[in-house]
């Protein structure tokens, strides 16, 4: 689904990403680990062009995404990103931040397929208020999946750490995405509240979703993962199944790194 | 203080008996008029230029535009009001064949003025959103300009209501000068009235507690404009 080749990325002359290879398949659930410092974040805002690469391809569902050419805000409608500090859109209620993505791009959907008369575009047959009508049930739904219903006309600044988290993790899921990128998701939470969000990714873990995870969770990296990389120096130095990757390190940095954090 | 009971009678013949009041009445309408659809200006041109100015610039179309804006706030904010309006209407109009009253043309000169300083605090005000908002908005799909208006620039203005109503309340006050173009304002209504009385002690006294009124009324306005914006935290 996604076929990262020879990904570099640059801060000026710094060198962040020294050439990553990696294949991730529909349904793989892959976390990244590494010390702070090391391109794990960058190497996950590069996946959906957060940052733009300096080099290399990444080619999502067909297309190279790291073409500056590409219309990069269609593909990004189909790659979820979760944050470390959630990003919730702070003037809109919870449940506007659910239904903003999926109306706006609905209806500038429709309009197009309007103005071109596509009369076999699905597009063209719907109406705003038939979207936002939709949208809106879509994303109570979600919202109860997460035990939140109650909150969803109150704004973000009420809400607790892991329920922002929670809801910013279903907001991604509103646009029907191929891939979630998790970036640090629990890092910024107290430790009571980790809990019920890796609780949350784990169910979508058990649905099949493609994730790719960049965490500090050794415990729900083993749990959920496939698929581990190790990433130090923008480099993966090290990749595969949890078990391997936990019981069998070979190379001498990951065998440093997780004797200081096991 | 008898002399000044002779004064003010004085005034009050002509404000009321002498249709005064209509001079100050229609001084009232210009000037909150050029102030207002100053600021509507101001806002506007300021919102585009603080947009323009915040793209990132790895690209060479944002710097053009970078620097043509750069070129525009250091041209209003390098000269003064005065000089910006006798140069709009004795030199910008002719020249472009057009015509205008004074009153559009002080619309237009403190529209653009604004606009120049305007755009500096809004700029302030989108530098001071979150820049997780933006990459969020991105995040989801939606485009740079998309998530500018529905999610950054929402937030930046409630963040900068309070100065932007320190530039309406300067706006309404520096109109004062557009009598320099032939606008009937305020001033010009009481320079009527004092002109007429050989009085002027009275009109400009009353001149000036009009206008504080006037900035006292927005300054309430704006408390509770920012209020209701408020709503979205959690301090209220």
């Amino acid at each position: 689904m996604i076929d990262v080749i020879n990904l570099t990325k640059k801060f000026g002359d710094i060198d962040v990403l020294n050439g990553i290879d990696v294949k991730i398949n529909k349904g793989d659930i892959i976390c990244v680990i590494g010390p702070s410092g090391s391109g794990k974040s960058t190497f996950l805002r590069c996946l959906n062009c957060m940052e733009d690469p300096t080099g290399g391809q990444i080619i999502f569902n067909g297309v190279d995404i790291a073409d500056t050419k590409v219309d990069i805000n269609i593909h990004r409608r189909k790659m979820g990103m979760v944050f470390q500090h959630f990003n919730l859109f702070n003037n809109k209620t919870v449940i506007e931040n659910i239904m903003l993505a999926p109306v706006h791009v609905q209806v500038k959907d429709m309009k197009k397929a309007k103005r071109k008369k596509l009369k076999d575009d699905p597009a063209y047959n719907t109406t705003k208020a038939e979207i936002i009508k939709n949208a809106r049930e879509n994303a109570i739904k979600l919202l109860e999946r997460i035990g939140l219903a109650d909150k969803a006309d109150v704004y973000p600044s009420t809400l607790s750490g892991g329920q922002k988290q929670r809801v910013a993790i279903v907001r991604a899921l509103a646009m029907n995405p191929d891939v979630i990128l998790f970036d640090e998701p629990t890092s910024a939470l107290d430790p009571e509240m980790v809990g019920e969000v890796l609780d949350l990714m784990k169910s979508l873990a058990e649905e099949g979703m493609t994730m790719i995870i960049v965490t500090h969770e050794m415990g729900f990296a083993r749990e959920v993962a496939n698929k581990i990389l190790f990433i130090d120096e923008g480099k993966i130095l090290e990749s595969g199944t949890p078990e391997e990757f936990f019981s069998n390190p070979k190379h001498p940095r990951l065998k440093e790194f997780l004797s200081k954090v096991l | 203080m008898g002399n000044f009971e002779q004064k003010l009678n004085r005034f009050l013949e002509i404000f009321i008996e002498q249709n005064g009041y209509v001079k100050v009445l229609e001084g009232l309408k210009n000037t909150i008029i050029i102030a207002v659809l100053g600021l509507v200006i101001g806002i506007i041109i300021g919102t585009i230029i603080a947009t323009i100015r915040v793209i990132p610039k790895y690209k060479v179309l944002p710097r053009i535009l970078n620097g043509i804006c750069s070129f525009y706030v250091g041209l209003f904010r390098g000269t003064p009001i005065v000089v910006q309006l006798l140069v709009f209407y004795y030199v910008a109009l002719p020249l472009m064949g057009l015509h205008m009253t004074g009153v559009q043309v002080a619309i237009w000169v403190f529209g653009l003025n604004s606009g120049a300083y305007i755009s500096e605090i809004m700029r302030s005000g989108i530098l001071s959103v979150d820049s997780g908002q933006m990459e969020a908005g991105r995040a989801v799909g939606l485009s740079f300009g998309t998530t500018m208006m529905k999610i950054v620039i929402p937030q930046a203005v409630k963040n900068i209501l309070p100065t932007l109503g320190n530039e309406f309340i300067a706006l309404i006050k520096e109109t004062s000068v557009v009598s320099f173009v032939g606008a009937a304002d305020l001033y010009v209504a009481f320079n009527y009235i004092g002109s007429n009385s050989y009085e002027f002690m009275v009109p400009y006294l009353v001149m000036a507690i009009i206008y504080i009124v006037l900035v006292l009324l927005i300054s309430l306005g704006i408390k509770l404009m920012e209020r209701s914006l408020r709503k979205s935290d959690r301090r209220n």
